[in-house]
C-alpha cells in the first residue's frame, strides 16, 4: 500500500502535504482502496474555514458514505473542481490528481499533531 | 473499518475468493466476498456479459410428502398447490399480524418436493416456523442449508457459456423455471431465477462440488467477459432492477401490499394461512404508505434510513430503504415508503443528505428493465 513518505496522516485517513505555509489535503490510497468506487464528493467552497478534527464534507463510494475529517485549521484556498465530474481521480491517483484541497494553515507547526509516514503504515497494518 | 465478527461461516467457496482477491465481509452470518475488481466492472460485466455469483449463504429448506403443498399454502401467503412442477414463484412468509418474516422462492420439483429458498439471515427463523406450520400436514421439513452451495451465472450471455456444459435443455427451460441435471461437471439443480434484473441461472450443488463447477464456469466463460461479481454488485443490480431486500424494504413493519406486492398474497386460495386476518384488515384499510422509486435530481446519494420530505416542509414522512449511484443510469436512484398521497410518479420529494435537501422525484419502478 502506497503511504509517501514526505506527507502527514490522520487517523481517519486523510493526508496532507506541506508547501510554505500552504498544504494540500486528500485522503490516503488505503482509505480509497477500502470504500472502493468513489462516485461523489462533497467538499466546503474556497474562502470557507477548516477546523482541525472537524467534518469538511463527505465522500461516497457505490456502497456507503464517510465523512471527511479536516487535518488542520487554516482558510481552504482551493478546492479541486475536477473530482465533481470525475470523482474516480480519488481511486486512480490519490496523491495526486485525487487532492481535495489547498488549505492556508493558521499554524503550520500543526503539523506535529500529525502521524508520520511510518506511524500510518503501523496503523494501517501495511509493510 | 469494522472488525470482523470472529464466528462467521464460509462457503465452500472461500478460498477461492481470496485467491481471486476478494474483499470479505460478513453479511448474514458469512463471511462473503463484497467485490473482486469493483463493483462498478462486476456490475457492467453482468449487464453487458455476465457474472458468477457465490450464494451460497442461501437457505436451502425442503419440504416434501403428500401433504406438502397444502402445508406450505397454509404457511405462506402464496399458493404452491397451483404452481407446476418444474417451476417457482416468488413468495412470503408472514407473521400473524401480516409483517414479513421473509421472502422466499418456492420451487417445485415434484408433485410432493418442494424447495424452498429463504435469505441467508433468516434461514434458521424460516426453518423454525415452518416446521410448526407444516404440521398436521403429511409434510417432513428438511433444512439442507448447511450442506448445499449455491452458484449464479447471471448476464445477457449466461445461457451460452453454461448451455455447453450442461444437459439441461436450457432454451427450454422458462423463466422462473428448474430442472435437474449435470452441469459443469457435477449433478445440479439449474433454475433459471436471478436477482439482478437481467436473465440468468441458479445452480444449487453439494458442497464438494462448488468449487469445481466455480472454476470450470469461470474458465468457460472468461473470453466472453464473465467475471466473478460480489454482494455489492448484487446489492446495485437488484436495484436498479427495483427487487426489495429484506432488512430494507421488507421487514415486520410493511406489509406486502405497502410494498407493492399485491400480486403475491393470494387471498382467494382456500383454507387459512398464517396472516391472513391480518392481512386482509390491512387490505380493507388500505395501505399506511407505499414503497416507491425515486430518481435524485440534485447532487446527493439517498443512503438508507435517510429522511424524505415533502418539498419545503420541515418533518420528514418517509424513509429511504435502499439508495445507491446508478452504474447503469449514472444518477442516485433509490427506493423510498413514502405517504400514499406523495406516491404518485411525478411527484417532487426532497431527501435530506446530511445537512442539505437533495430534490428527488418519484418514479415508477423498476429503473431498469433489460432490453428484449
Amino acid at each position: 500500500m502506497n503511504v509517501p513518505e514526505d506527507l502527514r496522516y490522520t487517523p481517519d485517513h486523510e493526508w496532507l502535504r506541506l508547501e510554505s505555509d500552504e498544504g494540500t489535503v486528500g485522503i490516503t490510497a488505503y482509505a480509497a482502496d477500502e470504500l472502493g468506487d468513489i462516485v461523489f464528493v462533497e467538499l466546503p467552497a474556497a474562502g470557507s474555514r477548516l477546523e482541525a478534527g472537524s467534518t469538511f464534507g463527505a465522500i461516497e463510494s457505490v456502497k456507503t458514505a464517510s465523512d471527511l475529517f479536516a487535518p488542520v485549521s487554516g482558510e481552504i484556498v482551493a478546492v479541486n473542481e475536477q473530482l465533481t465530474g470525475t470523482p474516480e481521480l480519488i481511486n486512480s491517483d490519490p496523491y495526486g490528481e485525487g487532492w481535495m484541497l489547498r488549505v492556508r494553515l493558521d499554524d503550520p507547526s500543526a503539523l506535529d499533531a500529525l502521524e508520520g509516514a511510518a506511524a500510518y503504515r503501523a496503523r494501517i497494518g501495511a509493510a | 473499518m469494522t472488525a470482523e465478527a470472529p464466528t462467521l461461516r464460509r462457503t465452500p467457496l472461500r478460498d477461492r475468493h481470496v485467491a481471486l482477491g476478494a474483499r470479505l465481509v460478513g453479511f448474514g452470518g458469512w463471511e462473503m466476498p463484497l467485490q473482486y475488481s469493483g463493483i462498478i466492472d462486476e456490475h457492467h460485466a453482468v449487464r453487458r456479459a455476465a457474472g458468477l455469483f457465490d450464494l451460497s449463504h442461501m437457505g436451502e429448506i425442503w419440504v416434501t410428502g403428500p401433504g406438502a403443498a397444502e402445508g406450505l399454502a397454509a404457511a405462506l401467503v402464496t399458493d404452491p398447490t397451483r404452481l407446476a412442477v418444474g417451476r417457482a414463484h416468488y413468495s412470503m412468509i408472514a407473521a400473524p399480524d401480516g409483517g414479513i418474516i421473509d421472502d422466499l422462492i418456492v420451487y417445485r420439483l415434484g408433485a410432493d418436493r418442494f424447495l424452498v429458498v429463504p435469505n441467508a439471515s433468516n434461514a434458521e427463523r424460516v426453518a423454525e416456523e415452518l416446521e410448526p406450520r407444516l404440521q398436521g400436514f403429511e409434510a417432513v421439513m428438511d433444512d439442507a442449508s448447511a450442506g448445499t452451495a449455491l452458484v449464479a451465472i447471471q448476464g445477457p450471455l449466461a445461457r451460452g457459456i453454461l448451455a455447453p456444459l450442461t444437459d439441461v435443455d436450457l432454451a427450454a427451460l422458462k423463466y422462473y423455471a428448474i430442472a435437474e441435471g449435470e452441469a459443469a461437471g457435477a449433478q445440479a439443480l439449474v433454475a433459471r431465477t436471478g436477482y439482478t434484473g437481467e436473465d440468468g441461472f441458479e445452480l444449487f450443488l453439494g458442497p464438494d462440488d462448488a468449487t469445481a463447477v466455480w472454476d470450470r464456469l469461470l474458465a468457460a466463460g472468461a473470453a466472453e467477459g464473465l467475471v466473478p461479481a460480489g454482494l455489492g454488485a448484487r446489492d446495485t443490480l437488484r436495484l436498479e432492477a427495483g427487487m426489495p431486500l429484506y432488512g430494507n424494504e421488507l421487514g415486520p413493519d410493511a406489509t406486502p401490499m405497502e410494498a407493492g406486492l399485491d400480486r403475491l398474497v393470494k387471498f382467494e386460495k382456500a383454507g387459512d394461512f398464517v396472516g391472513r386476518a391480518a392481512l386482509e384488515a390491512a387490505r380493507d384499510a388500505g395501505p399506511r404508505k407505499r414503497l416507491v422509486g425515486l430518481r435524485l435530481r440534485g447532487r446527493g446519494i439517498a443512503r438508507h434510513g435517510y429522511p424524505v420530505h415533502l418539498s419545503g416542509e420541515p418533518a420528514s414522512v418517509g424513509e429511504v430503504t435502499s439508495g445507491t449511484l446508478s452504474p447503469t443510469l449514472g444518477e442516485a436512484i433509490a427506493m423510498a415508503y413514502v405517504p400514499v398521497s406523495a406516491s404518485a410518479p411525478g411527484t417532487m420529494l426532497e431527501v435530506g443528505v446530511r445537512a442539505t435537501r437533495v430534490p428527488a422525484e418519484v418514479v415508477s419502478l423498476p429503473f431498469y428493465k433489460r432490453p428484449p
